[in-house]
């Protein structure tokens, strides 16, 4: 059908297949990422954000709460919701402050591998900022969370928030009041992932029977594959056209 | 090819934006080796009618046409055809303007990217800066690039919005020259410009967009600029 087309003398050469599609994936968060290394400006604010946070955590239940254990949970996860919005805001925000967007969308490429580069990005902000945050926790409430099992639901959850949020702020992105719209959207959708995180990290606090913390994470697994399947289905929607 | 197919056509393209018609039944065709220029006052649509044959935009009636492939039902592959310019560069400010060829580089797939990309620089004269961030770019250095990302998987199908904006002399002659070389190569290239005495000198037609429709510019009223 593009015969016609093709015989101009187009360089770019259709590739298809699982692997160019990761490459492609692989390249716009290899992007993200490089430009993140110099402008320093998603990270840093979420890093400084949820160290603060947790100061503040502190200073709050400071000689009020028997065991630190009881909060811990619930002000781990608070945090890692709160940031996370910075950071996806910046997501799409940047590249429409910078007019890049339309760079993008012009590539022949399929919509989801741009929206899997930018989750493979957030996840990784994400974590480097988990794991800022895990030790300042041990230090201020002197909890350890550094848990096989509390560390694969942090994965899984981070995992969830990185794929719904990254959706949401695609679906955002364009609105005049993006950064009041994120969270308000994104907040009640990502209900069932904090309420498993928080939960599964009480159990396992609390050394409650291991059996009870798998449940918590087989949720979490669950709640991954629903949004992962939703935003791949809809994902070549919402950027289609105009 | 058979050299009658019009590498772009527009046809009864409308678009309203709230309750303005900003085109009305707006018909076109650019063929291999033609360039078009569109003239027309700001807000005169010509920006629109670029972002929908390039894809980016949803029409309300019409159908645009690449080649033989009606825009509507194309997949994403028909953007491997079409090399834009925008006013805005579309480059990354913190990427140098080789890590930035060498991204879209592979969002094309391009074959022999780095060869492609030495050539590029060096013909847009950007090769001594080819390892500096493109903020620290000047206007005229930033739209040189735009236009190397634009053309770097040689499209069929090129689509300028107001290239001309903001360059320097030098920068102008080589834009000259590079249209030049694209009506040679056999592109079918579609300008939007505000400058008439510009259009003129580059293009094969112009068009002036005005109210919503195409009012094609004869030779007599060209020569009146």
């Amino acid at each position: 059908m593009m015969d016609e087309l093709t015989g101009r003398g187009a360089v770019s050469e259709k590739k298809s297949g699982f692997a160019a599609y990761l490459r492609r994936v692989w390249a716009v968060a290899a992007k993200d990422v490089r430009t993140e290394l110099r402008a320093r400006e998603i990270v840093v604010t979420m890093a400084a954000f949820a160290v603060l946070a947790a100061v503040v955590f502190g200073l709050a239940f400071d000689l009020r709460v028997p065991r630190a254990e009881l909060v811990v949970p619930g002000i781990l996860w608070v945090i890692v919701l709160f940031t996370g919005v910075l950071g996806l805001q910046r997501s799409f925000g940047s590249e429409t402050d910078r007019g890049t967007l339309t760079g993008l969308l012009l590539a022949p490429v399929e919509r989801s591998a741009i929206y899997f580069g930018k989750v493979a990005a957030n996840l990784l902000y994400f974590l480097i900022v988990e794991a800022l945050l895990a030790p300042t926790l041990l230090i201020l409430f002197d909890v350890n969370l550094a848990q096989p099992i509390i560390l694969l639901g942090l994965l899984m959850g981070t995992l969830g928030y990185a794929i719904v949020g990254t959706l949401f702020a695609a679906l955002t992105v364009r609105s005049r009041a993006r950064e009041a719209l994120l969270p308000v959207l994104l907040l009640p959708v990502l209900a069932p992932l904090f309420i498993a995180g928080v939960s599964l990290t009480a159990v396992v606090l609390d050394a409650r029977p291991a059996g009870e913390a798998w449940r918590w994470v087989g949720i979490l697994a669950l709640y991954d594959a629903l949004f992962l399947a939703i935003a791949l289905l809809l994902f070549d929607l919402i950027w289609e056209q105009g | 090819m058979t050299g009658q197919t019009p590498l772009i056509r527009c046809d009864k393209v409308t678009k309203r934006f709230g309750g303005k018609r900003v085109l009305r039944d707006v018909s076109l065709s650019v063929s291999g080796g033609e360039i078009l220029s569109l003239v027309g006052a700001n807000g005169s649509g010509k920006t629109t009618l670029l972002r929908i044959v390039a894809g980016l935009e949803r029409l309300d009636a019409g159908e645009v046409w690449l080649g033989p492939v009606p825009l509507s039902a194309a997949h994403h592959e028909i953007r491997r055809y079409i090399g834009v310019v925008d006013h805005a560069p579309l480059l990354y400010d913190r990427l140098t303007a080789v890590e930035n060829l060498q991204f879209f580089a592979r969002m094309y797939d391009l074959a022999a990217a780095e060869d492609r990309i030495t050539r590029l620089l060096h013909a847009f004269e950007l090769w001594p800066r080819r390892d500096d961030p493109v903020r620290t770019f000047s206007r005229g250095m930033l739209q040189r690039l735009a236009i190397a990302r634009a053309i770097l998987h040689e499209p069929p199908v090129l689509i300028l919005d107001e290239p001309d904006s903001g360059l320097d002399r030098e920068s102008l002659a080589m834009l000259a020259g590079l249209l030049a070389e694209f009506r040679r190569g056999e592109r079918a290239v579609l300008i939007s410009t505000h400058d008439r005495n510009r259009a003129a000198a580059w293009s094969d037609r112009i068009c002036e967009l005005r109210e919503g429709r195409l009012h094609p510019i004869t030779d007599l009223e060209r020569s009146e600029q």
